[in-house]
């Protein structure tokens, strides 16, 4: 087959788009849209990692920080909660073995995420509105630094977005319960009680156990869209909070930005924040991980029952463990930076440690496993989190975070480690293992590219956090500019290993456009000829 | 009281060493899996004892660092020491407003510094001459800002904020602002 054939009509002409179902093509664009963010994301993350080398000509220091605020916001709701979103509103009706609740309102929930997160961004590049995802108060008020009108753009983006999110968590806790056409009714409340967890926690103190009605993967992600939940809510309320300032300084009104309480604003904003950091990404990651173990390995999970309670135990520890953002901050009381800095954080280790045994484990069982694509994917997102945790935990510490707060180090080894490899590693071992049955067997165009997409996705995520966190170690600020090459060399060898996460993206875009064709990747946009809430073909 | 910077080389080792064996446990896992051999069941009697493990590195490792880092203790319980010295901050448009040009301090001396924000969130680090830090804190408006250290050698550091404050805040640098002389030496 020519070049051009393949361009335009993938390997081997063997996707077909007219047989994607409309719960396949739903999947299908959250995933592009996702990857087409992630693809921002790393051109972002590679300008400000030259800027931070030398400052570009034709980027501005406003336009910098303008960059800095869009940058973790595209990445965690353009790029990770797209993929994300996607991927359960097709897997959890997948393994409940019944239609998603809503195509419609999950085609709402694509829409919202992928305009609102246009919207923030434009907003920023645009105006420079530029307070950092934190906000802390009264940072995203201060009219003398922002555009009011920027901001106000900014925080509508961000609304869209979290509208979007909530419309994901009723879809997932409407499909987990309702009772669909034609069906036998559905023990609704036992449904949820089990996704979660209260059935299990029930049967610890019973003698007549109930069984567990939702698969394991379906209660992780129930579990985890609680978080989502009340992380919506947080952001919604918060947006809204400062979108008052914002509406009475356009009509010329200058509110007293002391009214709020800055220390409060900050437990209460980093309270809905960890809910993602430190509740969801885990959550969901922890299931993930259990799911593609079952399905790489074709075995029954490790332990499952500690798994689920681990699950249980991990959404409660989302909900305690805020402080260990706050304790450089001399106001914070001394009992909570103890208690739920560094204590109840370091729960995330046992959780968190506890997944990581299981899913080798559940491998381990399987042995002799062959080396795919979705098996040396999920090794590197478990590698990942075994590194970026560890991290976080040390600087969960009253004593070393006096040293380590706000450096390179935090946003290197634990946050970029967590995230690039951890994380997108995961998801993107769930992208491999999904791809021949969300295209109806499509093939692979090139298994070296894969290859490099690996390697290059390792090496270099790893790289930029190491380098990263040698410059935190030495000194060197987030959030802040060098402009006289004092980490050079570190900011150079993280440049370095950044170029290489970018070679690894541009070898899988290739490969995925190359597989399904340019047509194929147009036709996913356009409505299903497919018609039912079937998620298969028949 | 032992120098930041010691401890820093500490945690560099304890987490360099973590890593390396964490990355070759991974490769050896990938080269087994997909290797031939007898497949030996995990005993759970393990995986009770890597838990076990694992609480127990949890809890230990704060225990550790509140007996060794010497500045831990001491900034818990900062109401229960008498300072030595304090210095009165204040920040303001983007500005920090000091007590006199240059902060002079003997060594061993405990000296509070009490940071007070009157317009946003900012950041006060002390950081030496080839840019590590000393140590930092958040100066929050509105809340009492306070930070407890003993100096343990002579020095010159540099105040720096080390909280975003908007592109603004990005230079909020003072040279050379505190300086650590030998006891006896000032007035």
């Amino acid at each position: 087959m020519s070049f051009i054939k393949t361009f335009m009509n993938g390997e081997e002409g063997l996707f077909k788009s007219e047989t994607l179902t409309p719960m396949q093509k739903l999947t299908l664009r959250f995933v592009v849209v996702g990857l087409f963010y992630f693809g921002f994301v790393v051109i972002e993350g590679m300008l400000m990692r030259l800027y931070e080398v030398k400052p570009l000509p034709f980027i501005t220091e406003p336009q910098f920080f303008a960059i800095l605020t869009a940058h973790p916001l595209v990445g965690i709701f353009g790029s990770t909660y797209s993929i994300v979103f996607g991927a359960f509103l097709f897997l959890v009706p997948y393994l409940m073995k019944k239609p998603l609740w809503s195509i419609k309102l999950g085609n709402w929930t694509f829409i919202l995420v992928a305009v609102g997160t246009f919207i923030f961004w434009f907003a920023g590049f645009v105006s420079h509105y530029a307070p950092l995802y934190t906000l802390y108060w009264p940072l995203p008020a201060d009219f003398t630094q922002f555009s009011v009108w920027g901001g106000t753009f900014f925080i509508v983006g961000i609304a869209l977005v979290m509208v979007g999110s909530a419309f994901f968590v009723i879809n997932i806790f409407k499909t987990i319960t309702f009772t669909p056409d034609g069906w036998e009714k559905q023990p609704s409340k036992a449904l949820l009680a089990s996704a979660l967890g209260i059935t299990g926690f029930r049967n610890l103190f019973t003698k007549n156990k109930k069984e567990h009605l939702v698969p394991l993967p379906v209660a992780a992600v129930a579990r985890g869209s609680v978080d989502v939940a009340l992380n919506t809510v947080i952001i919604l309320f918060t947006g809204v909070l400062i979108l008052v300032f914002m509406i009475a300084a356009i009509m010329g009104i200058d509110l007293k930005s002391t009214a709020i309480d800055a220390l409060l604003y900050k437990n209460w904003f980093w309270w809905g924040l960890d809910l993602i950091a430190d509740g969801l990404v885990l959550i969901f990651v922890a299931g993930t991980w259990y799911l593609l173990a079952m399905m790489i390995s074709g075995k029954p999970l490790f332990m499952q029952n500690i798994a689920r309670a681990a699950l249980l135990v991990e959404l409660v520890v989302s909900w305690t463990v805020w402080s260990h953002h706050l304790l450089s901050d001399q106001a914070q009381p001394a009992i909570l930076k103890v208690l739920s800095g560094e204590m109840v954080t370091a729960f995330e280790l046992i959780t968190q440690g506890l997944a990581f045994f299981i899913t080798l484990a559940t491998l381990w069982s399987a042995r002799p496993l062959k080396m795919t694509n979705p098996l040396k994917f999920l090794l590197g997102g478990l590698l990942g989190f075994a590194l970026a945790v560890p991290a976080g935990i040390m600087q969960a510490d009253v004593g070393l975070n006096r040293i380590l707060h706000n450096t390179q180090w935090v946003i290197g080894p634990h946050v970029h480690v967590a995230i690039l490899v951890g994380l997108t590693m995961t998801l993107y071992s769930a992208i491999y293992l999904l791809f021949p049955i969300l295209t109806n067997g499509a093939k692979l165009y090139s298994q070296k590219l894969a290859n490099i997409h690996f390697w290059c996705h390792l090496i270099g995520g790893i790289g930029m956090g190491a380098f990263m966190g040698m410059a935190g170690l030495k000194g060197m600020l987030r959030r802040s500019l060098y402009v006289n090459g004092e980490f050079n060399l570190m900011m150079i060898l993280a440049a370095i290993c950044g170029t290489l996460l970018l070679i690894g993206f541009l070898a899988f875009f290739y490969n995925i456009v190359m597989s399904v064709g340019v047509k194929g990747v147009i036709d996913i946009f356009l409505p299903s000829k497919v018609k039912g809430k079937n998620l298969l073909p028949e | 009281m032992v120098d930041s910077k010691v401890v820093l080389t500490g945690q560099t080792l304890a987490y360099t060493l973590y890593c390396i064996v964490i990355i070759l446990l991974v490769a050896w896992f990938a080269i087994k899996v997909t290797g031939k051999g007898k497949v030996l069941a995990v005993k759970p009697a393990i995986f009770y004892t890597f838990v076990g493990f694992l609480t127990v590195l949890g809890v230990s490792l704060h225990l550790i660092t509140f007996n060794t880092i010497p500045w831990a203790k001491m900034d818990l319980n900062r109401s229960d020491y008498k300072p030595d010295k304090t210095f009165v901050i204040k920040v303001k448009d983007h500005q920090f407003i000091m007590p006199s040009e240059k902060l002079v301090i003997n060594v061993n001396d405990k000296v509070l510094f009490d940071v007070q924000s009157e317009d946003l969130t900012y950041g006060f680090g002390l950081f030496r001459n080839d840019n590590s830090m000393m140590f930092q804190m958040q100066v929050v408006p509105g809340h009492r800002n306070d930070l407890l250290w003993q100096f343990d050698r002579v020095g010159v550091y540099t105040i720096r904020s080390t909280e975003y404050s908007g592109p603004k805040g990005v230079f909020m640098i003072l040279k050379d602002a505190v300086q650590v002389i030998p006891t006896n030496t000032t007035n």
